[in-house]
C-alpha cells in the first residue's frame, strides 16, 4: 500500500468520528485528533480498532499514547507494517 | 404551593406503532403487534412469539448519526431515543444550544435491561481474551442509565437526568417521579418514559418460568388475551414510550398543545407479605396504591371514567379487577370502562407503563376508549365485578374526564397515576 493510499484509508476511518461542525477537508497530516478535529477522546479507542482492522496490525496502548496527530498515526502504521514485512 | 403539571408531548416506539400517529391507528383498529419470531423457534423456546417495534433503516437514519449507528446493538437505546426525541419534538421543544444546557429540563427514563445483545457480544469478546476489542460504547450500551444519558446529551438537559428501574412498574413510576419534580417546583419540564430491549436473551428467563403462552406459535395475533377466560400467559414485548411533562405555567407561556393534566399518583410495595411475593402483588398494597393515587389527585373513586389496567393476560387479571373494584368501591354497570393495551402490543415489561400511559392519554385527547383484544370470552370471575359493557371489545367514542393507569412489577411494587382531560 502506497503512502497516499494509507493516508486516504486513515482519513476514511477518521471522518466517521468528526463532530457535525468539522468537515472532512479539515483532516490534514498535521491535524491533532482531539484539539483540532474535536474528536471525543473516547472515540480514539474506536479509531485504533478500525485502523487495526483496515491495516491488519495490532496497536499497543503505548503506541496509542503517542498518537496525537494524523501524522503520528501514519508513522505508527508505517512502523507496524514494516515490522510485519 | 403545588404546581399544576400537564402533558405537552407524546412519543412511542411500540410493536406496530412506531410514532404516535401509527400507534393511535393501531389502537383504534385493534391491530396486533405480536408476530412469530424464527429466532425464538430456532432456540427451542416454548413461546416463539413476541411484540417488537419495526425500526426500518430509514427510521434509524432519521434518529441517529452515522457515528451513533456504528456498533449500536442496544435496542433499548434505539427504542428509547426514538420515543424520547419524538415526544420532545411533539411538544415543540428544541435541543439546548451548543454552549449551555437547559437547566429547567430533566429526564427520568427507566429501563429494566437496556442492551442485552451488546452485553452478550462483550462477554464473547472478553472470554476470547479480546477485551481490548470492545470499543468505547460497550459501557453506555449496557449501563442501565445509558438511555437517559443518551437522551440527555442529544437534548442538552441540565436538570435531573436519571433512570429508574422497578421491573414492569418502571414506566408508570418514572412518570410519577417526573411529575413530583415539576409539582414541587424543581423543574419546569421533564421527559419521562421507559424502554425495554428485544430478543431471546431478554425474554428467555420468562419462557423458563412457563408464564408465556406456548400454544399460539401458529396464531400469534390471538395469543395476548387479557381478561379472557382462555388467557394463557403474557406475550413478551419490547419498545419504549415517552411523555413530556411540563408545569402548566411553562406550557401556557409557550402556547404548547396540552394533551391532558397529571392530577396525581402514588407508588408503594406490598413487601412480599400477605398474598404478595417476588412475582405476585399483595392485594392490600395494590388497593392502597390505587386509593393513595386518587387521594393525591384530590378526586374520588366514583370520578374515574376509564382504567388502563396492568392486565397481562395471566390468572392474576382476576385479582387485579377485584382490587380495582374494592379500591374504587364500584362494581357491575357502575364499574368504569377498563382496557388493557397488552392485547395489542404484548407485555413490554419495563416499557409497558410508559407505552400504556401514552395510550391512556390518547384516549383523553381523542375522546375514545380503545377496544380490548382477544377477550370475547371474558373471565367469569371478572364478570362478577364488571359488567361486560364496561370491557369494550371494539374502540368506542366516549370522552373520559378522568383516567387511571396502574402498573405492577416483580418485587411486589406498584404504581398508579391519575390523568385528567384538559379542556380544549
Amino acid at each position: 500500500m502506497r503512502k497516499e493510499e494509507r493516508f486516504r484509508t486513515l482519513k476514511n476511518i477518521v471522518k466517521v468520528y468528526l463532530p457535525e461542525d468539522v468537515s472532512e477537508e479539515a483532516i490534514e497530516a498535521e491535524s491533532n485528533f482531539t484539539s483540532e478535529l474535536n474528536i471525543n477522546s473516547a472515540n480514539l479507542v474506536d479509531i485504533v480498532l478500525d485502523v487495526e482492522d483496515a491495516f491488519h496490525i495490532k496497536i499497543e496502548n503505548d503506541d496509542m499514547d503517542q498518537m496525537k496527530t494524523v501524522r503520528d498515526a501514519l508513522y505508527i502504521i508505517d512502523q507496524k507494517l514494516l515490522n510485519k514485512a | 404551593m403545588k404546581k399544576r403539571v400537564v402533558i405537552t408531548g407524546l412519543g412511542v416506539c411500540a410493536p406496530k406503532g412506531v410514532g404516535v400517529s401509527d400507534f393511535l391507528n393501531t389502537l383504534k383498529k385493534g391491530e396486533s403487534g405480536i408476530a412469530f419470531h424464527q429466532e425464538l423457534a430456532a432456540l427451542g423456546f416454548s413461546c416463539q412469539i413476541a411484540g417488537k417495534p419495526e425500526v426500518t433503516p430509514s427510521i434509524l437514519e432519521a434518529f441517529f448519526s452515522p457515528l451513533q449507528r456504528k456498533g449500536l446493538r442496544a435496542s433499548g437505546i434505539v427504542y428509547g431515543v426514538i420515543a424520547g426525541m419524538d415526544a420532545w419534538a411533539d411538544a415543540g421543544l428544541e435541543k439546548a444550544a451548543k454552549e449551555e444546557p437547559d437547566w429547567d429540563s430533566g429526564i427520568v427514563f427507566g429501563a429494566g435491561t437496556l442492551g442485552v445483545d451488546t452485553f452478550r457480544e462483550a462477554i464473547h469478546l472478553i472470554d476470547a481474551n479480546k477485551t481490548r476489542r470492545l470499543g468505547s460504547t460497550t459501557v453506555i450500551q449496557t449501563m442501565a442509565s445509558g438511555i437517559s444519558a443518551y437522551l440527555g446529551g442529544i437534548l442538552g438537559c441540565g436538570n435531573q437526568v436519571t433512570t429508574n428501574s422497578s421491573a414492569c412498574g418502571t414506566g408508570t413510576e418514572g412518570l410519577i417521579m417526573g411529575y413530583e419534580r415539576i409539582r414541587s417546583g424543581m423543574a419546569s419540564r421533564m421527559l419521562v418514559g421507559s424502554t425495554s430491549d428485544s430478543g431471546p436473551y431478554v425474554w428467555g428467563g420468562f419462557d423458563a418460568m412457563r408464564i408465556l403462552p406456548s400454544k399460539y406459535n401458529d396464531n400469534p395475533i390471538l395469543a395476548s388475551r387479557p381478561m379472557s377466560d382462555s388467557a394463557a400467559g403474557f406475550v413478551p414485548g419490547s419498545g419504549a414510550g415517552a411523555l413530556v411533562l411540563e408545569s402548566l405555567d411553562s406550557a401556557l407561556k409557550r402556547g404548547a398543545t396540552i394533551y391532558a393534566e397529571v392530577l396525581g399518583g402514588a407508588v408503594n410495595s406490598g413487601g412480599q407479605r400477605g398474598n404478595g411475593s417476588m412475582t405476585a402483588p399483595n392485594s392490600t398494597a395494590v388497593q392502597r396504591c390505587i386509593k393513595a393515587a386518587i387521594k393525591d389527585a384530590e378526586v374520588q373513586g366514583r370520578d374515574i371514567d376509564v382504567i388502563n389496567g396492568h392486565l397481562t393476560a395471566t390468572k392474576k387479571d382476576v385479582d387485579e379487577i377485584r382490587n380495582w373494584s374494592e379500591a374504587l368501591q364500584r362494581r357491575g354497570i357502575d364499574f368504569p370502562y377498563i382496557n388493557s393495551t397488552k392485547g395489542i402490543v404484548g407485555h413490554c415489561l419495563a416499557a409497558s407503563g410508559s407505552i400504556e400511559s401514552v395510550a391512556t392519554v390518547l384516549q383523553l385527547k381523542e375522546g375514545l376508549v380503545f377496544g380490548n383484544q382477544n377477550c370475547p370470552d371474558i373471565h367469569p370471575e371478572i364478570l362478577a365485578y364488571v359488567d361486560a359493557s364496561k370491557i369494550p371489545q371494539q374502540t368506542i367514542q366516549y370522552q373520559p374526564k378522568i383516567a387511571a393507569k396502574a402498573s405492577f412489577g416483580f418485587g411486589d411494587v406498584n404504581a398508579c397515576v391519575i390523568f385528567k382531560e384538559y379542556p380544549k
